[in-house]
């Protein structure tokens, strides 16, 4: 094989030539079904806890049951007394809770600490699961409890960093002066990842001291350098198999407890151990969404038009953790305003650890946005559309900055004509016995980013397509849409492309989180694509610009050779690197759309279902329609789980976390989702990727809630600032609503 | 998980005498094993039921169904004479738990179903019924599943059943048989108990005594339904569940048998709320009246307070529905 060319692009400046554009094969855009799919229907794509090298123990994790203290000591030696016990580990290398994303370090270690009731303090290793697991379930532990455990937000420690506070203008006179306003507290409670596959990790180390860790992770180049640094090893001893992901959701994005003590244990009994998660110490082990509590200030003048937007908000995190929920994300640049407050407060609590949940920050944060939006758009005497509409800055209302692509009004406008707004009626009006009836609409916006990606494709002699990268399918589709850009590349129907993922000995990908998994790692194909491309003319002595690839035949002018031809026996490579660049500073960039959604309230019980919805769509080129309307349709599910029914519940006395199953942590089932339409608005984005798509991964829980928050509203009259809008919580509206004579109570004949 | 010893029963008797207080009969297994995964039961031996001749549904003498222990959730749903006659069960059997469950679990062990409180899921925690005498967790944590009716000091944990709402507004009765191979009846009513200082014992199954069958008495001319009020459309467990079987004639109420769910220790029936009911001509005003009787002695726990008013807009919209033509 000749030396392997690499393509860099740093995006410092738009790529305005649409390479997607100018190929022929077909494959862009197209509702191609996963190469993996049949792998999974079949159950022979393997996930990380299901490859079990000969002669693997097993390890289960020992939780802390205080909140906070020291671990004085585990009783090591009734348990490996126990059957079938092969030993119990623990130490200063402990995770004491996953690494947030990218973090590229480990994160706080050390197992005697505790810092919150179910971490991880020492694990317990069988010849069989059975085994290791009732050691560890019976392991005696005695602890020196702290008496500062703080597990209460209202007394916690509170930190405000200045990094994250916003004072432009002055808020406080606007509203004052405004001809409407609405200034409303929204709180949202903890959330759960919950991904289908529990987090689990299978090490083994070889002669030469290196580690292959197959686990479940969202982002292997940065999770190997976490790992090595979490067992002070080197990056280069680390190797990571993740081919197949079960859901990651951010839980995934970095080294978690489990791998750290597979890894620990492994080298220690010199033979593989596996340690797989139960559901209960994913819930208590890993990471949770925030709970929040946000202050939300909005004033117009008499037109409508925001003069002033505040957005004040306290979210929790364990003492040292850098991550705080960002709930002002979108905050910054949806509306317009001159007069901003955005305030950012955290507490500093003994709960699991918070971290990065499906779009960090809006899916919080845009349920209260967008239903204090619909609660200004009543006090303005404004259609909730209208509002919005009119209120699309210009530029960047806090810096300047011009927009890329931003279909926003147009999702707003083309969602209303499909969804029949205006059919909507008042609050109460519109009834089927006890069930009360109402729309809602919210806007959907999620912030757009790539990050740096790497990927390898190899033109090969039998005239396939190979693509490597340590880049990953979460669920999401990576397989399918790398399958389509290389086919479109190089001219080669899907079935002509081999994608493989998840090992970091290939080049490293963007990993999967941030929704910038398919702008950056597909850009880096593309660019590999290009230089196989300049390849492919140098060898059939053309000009690039005179190439056409298609069905797996390269011609220009006259001249047309299949690509066996132009390979014979020296296959062509090339590694695409892809960088971020100044773009990202010259231009704010984000996805957009509008959910609709139209719920039946129960008056007699508070019970609220969800009965259509629809999200309409701009994210820049949309390169899988059938995946990227999947990825959409998911987010609305959680949107639905967020407005109405996914509580994690911290016991107010220890913090633990009680409802750790999926019995009583209720996400929405089959029966909760209603219909849910999607519809894509067509746009390329020059200015985030090379490939003119932006991220949709997260797009669509981001505003879903809202839609429903502000349909039960509109439902009747109840106004929820709670949530999830649990029974208990819509029910108390509605006979507050009843007494007050708002609400009949439908039984006048 | 604790290891055990299995044994497979090939008869009632062989079960029975295999019985005590360190063993269980698994039949579908679907509560069972999840708690013993978790260690919150732990027993010595494990007999299996599933061979034993259990699993017919029979008409009795007196015109009633005699339906096994072993007939699955799913199958006494869709047994024809149970949907003809007694609509109010097989709604309640459809309302609980998954397509997958059902067809595991078994009309014995769903009587049997633990509660599903968070407190005796975990082990780090007291717990009155898991540990007697270390307390419950529950009294000042999150409660809003637990119990506002004949609750004690002890536990406000609730029985999860669906299915056994449905029985006890049926008048059913459960068959046991007792380690001497004989077999006795006992109203559902009188078979659980109120958690009091001895929430542990839930029932009035004896050591290694085996649930048989539950007897169905004749059907009687009504409407029926089964009305359940949760948090999510499907799997999960009752916020407060309504069972009425209900008949009106000439304008008055004949017939309110009433039992409710997601509210007590076990399925919660009260005959004075019946009383108040029968020969009466239906009305808003005499259903708040019921209700004011049924919460008489209702408390709330904090997180849920609000089953007071929810049971009382449930039980009202329910009767209102099986009247309403008699109403018109």
């Amino acid at each position: 094989m000749s030396e392997t060319i690499i393509r860099k692009m740093q995006m410092d400046e738009p790529d305005e030539r649409r390479v997607l554009d100018l190929t022929s094969q077909g494959l862009i855009g197209r509702p191609v079904t996963r190469p993996d799919g049949p792998a999974k229907v079949a159950g022979t794509a393997s996930y990380a806890g299901e490859i079990l090298p000969e002669g693997t123990a097993f390890g289960v994790l020992v939780r802390a049951t205080i909140a906070k203290g020291k671990v004085a000591s585990l009783d090591e030696a009734s348990a490996t007394a126990m059957p079938g016990v092969l030993g119990v580990f623990t130490g200063e290398r402990f995770l004491r809770n996953p690494a947030q994303g990218g973090a590229d370090a480990a994160p706080v270690q050390g197992a005697s600490e505790v810092a919150y009731f179910g971490q991880p303090i020492g694990l317990v290793v069988g010849e069989t699961y059975e085994d290791a697991r009732h050691a560890a379930y019976t392991m005696g532990v005695t602890y020196e409890p702290a008496d500062d455990a703080s597990v209460d937000l209202d007394t916690a420690k509170s930190e405000r960093p200045d990094a994250k506070q916003l004072d432009q203008g002055d808020l406080d006179a606007a509203m004052a002066g405004a001809a409407h306003g609405v200034d409303v507290t929204y709180t949202t409670t903890p959330d759960s990842s919950a991904p289908m596959e529990p987090h689990a990790s299978v090490a083994s180390w070889d002669e030469e001291g290196v580690l292959t860790l197959r686990g479940s992770y969202q982002m292997l180049r940065h999770n190997r350098i976490e790992l090595a640094d979490a067992l002070g090893i080197e990056t280069e001893k680390v190797r990571i198999l993740a081919p197949f992901v079960g859901g990651g959701f951010g839980s995934k994005l970095g080294i978690a407890p489990e791998a750290v003590a597979a890894s620990i244990a492994a080298k220690a009994l010199k033979r593989p151990v596996v340690v797989a998660m139960t559901r209960q110490h994913v819930f208590e082990g890993t990471i949770r969404r925030s709970e929040t509590s946000q202050r939300m200030r909005l004033c117009t003048d008499a037109d409508g038009r925001l003069t002033g937007f505040g957005h004040d908000s306290k979210v929790s995190n364990l003492p040292g953790e850098s991550f705080s929920e960002p709930l002002a994300m979108t905050t910054h640049f949806l509306y317009r305003g001159e007069n901003r407050r955005i305030g950012h407060e955290i507490r500093r609590v003994n709960r699991t650890c918070a971290g990065s949940v499906r779009a960090p920050g809006e899916a919080p944060g845009m349920l209260a946005t967008e239903c204090a939006m619909d609660e200004l758009a009543e006090v303005c005497g404004l259609d909730p559309i209208e509002l919005r509409k009119r209120n699309i800055p210009d530029q960047q209302p806090e810096n300047g900055t011009p927009y890329g692509t931003r279909l926003l009004a147009e999702c707003l406008e083309e969602g209303a004509h499909r969804f029949g707004w205006a059919d909507r009626k008042a609050p109460g009006e519109r009834r089927e016995g006890e069930w009360l009836i109402g729309m809602g609409v919210a806007s959907a916006a999620r912030t757009n980013m790539t990050a740096p990606a790497s990927a390898r494709v190899t033109l090969r002699a039998d005239g396939t397509a190979l693509v490597e990268t340590d880049m990953t399918d979460i669920g999401t589709g990576t397989y399918a849409i790398l399958t389509q850009i290389a086919g479109e590349m190089l001219g080669l129907p899907a079935d002509r492309v081999e994608v493989t993922l998840g090992d970091t000995d290939f080049p490293p990908g963007s990993g999967s989180g941030g929704s910038w998994g398919a702008s950056s790692t597909g850009a880096a194909v593309m660019l590999a694509c290009e230089a196989v491309r300049e390849q492919v003319c140098l060898r059939m002595g053309v000009e690039p610009s005179a190439l056409t690839m298609r069905d797996g035949e390269a011609m220009a002018g006259n001249t047309r050779r299949t690509l066996e031809e132009v390979v014979g026996d020296e296959p062509v490579a090339a590694t695409g690197d892809f960088e971020p660049g100044s773009t990202t500073e010259q231009r704010v960039m984000a996805s957009y759309g509008a959910h609709f959604a139209e719920v039946a309230v129960n008056q007699t019980t508070g019970e609220v279902r969800v009965r259509r919805m629809l999200g309409v769509f701009s994210a820049g080129r949309i390169l899988n329609e059938r995946t990227a309307r999947s990825q959409c349709i998911g987010g609305m599910i959680w949107g639905i789980g967020e407005a109405l029914t996914e509580d994690l519940v911290h016991d107010p006395r220890d913090g633990h976390v009680v409802n750790r199953d999926l019995a009583e942590y209720h996400v929405p089932v089959n029966l909760d989702a209603p219909p849910i339409e999607i519809a894509f608005l067509e746009e390329l984005e020059d200015w985030g990727s090379p490939i003119q798509s932006k991220g949709i991964g997260e797009l669509g829980i981001c505003g879903s809630g809202a839609a429903i928050g502000n349909a039960i509203y509109n439902a009747c009259g109840v106004r929820i600032r709670d949530f999830p809008a649990t029974p208990d919580k819509v029910l108390a509206g509605i006979i507050s609503e009843e007494e007050a004579g708002r609400l009949s109570s439908g039984q006048e004949k | 998980m604790k290891s055990f010893d299995y044994l497979r029963a090939g008869s009632t008797g062989e079960a029975t005498g295999a019985g005590g207080a360190a063993t269980r009969f698994i039949a579908g297994g679907t509560n069972l094993l999840d708690l013993m995964k978790l260690e919150v039961m732990t027993p010595d031996k494990l007999v299996d039921i599933n061979r034993l001749d259990l699993k017919a549904i029979e008409e009795t003498e007196d015109g009633g169904l005699r339906v096994g222990a072993l007939v699955t959730n799913s199958d006494l749903a869709a047994d024809p004479r149970v949907r003809r006659d007694y609509a109010v069960l097989s709604r309640a059997l459809l309302s609980g738990a998954t397509g997958q469950l059902r067809n595991m679990a078994t009309t014995g062990g769903n009587l049997l179903q633990r509660t599903r409180c968070s407190y005796f899921y975990d082990t780090a925690m007291p717990c009155n019924k898991r540990e007697p005498g270390s307390g419950c967790q529950a009294i000042g944590g999150y409660n809003r599943i637990h119990a506002i009716l004949g609750a004690s000091d002890s536990c406000i944990a609730t029985h999860p059943s669906d299915m056994a709402v449905a029985m006890r507004a049926l008048g059913a009765r459960v068959e046991i048989e007792g380690t001497d191979g004989t077999r006795r009846t006992q109203d559902l009513g009188d078979f659980y108990r109120l958690p009091s200082d001895t929430p542990q014992v839930e029932n009035a199954l004896g050591e290694a005594e085996l649930i048989t069958a539950v007897i169905l008495p004749a059907p009687v001319t009504s409407r029926q339904a089964y009305r359940k009020v949760r948090d999510r459309a499907s799997y999960a467990f009752a916020l407060v569940s309504v069972a009425a079987v209900v008949a009106v004639e000439e304008g008055k109420i004949a017939r309110a048998d009433l039992a409710f769910g997601g509210v007590a220790h076990a399925p919660w029936r009260n005959e004075a709320v019946e009383a108040i009911l029968v020969g009466e001509a239906p009305s808003d005003a005499l259903f708040d009246r019921a209700a004011d009787t049924l919460l008489e002695k209702a408390k709330g726990q904090g997180s849920n307070d609000f089953k007071i008013p929810l049971l009382r807009r449930t039980l009202k919209a329910t009767l209102r529905e099986l009247t309403a033509e008699a109403a018109r």
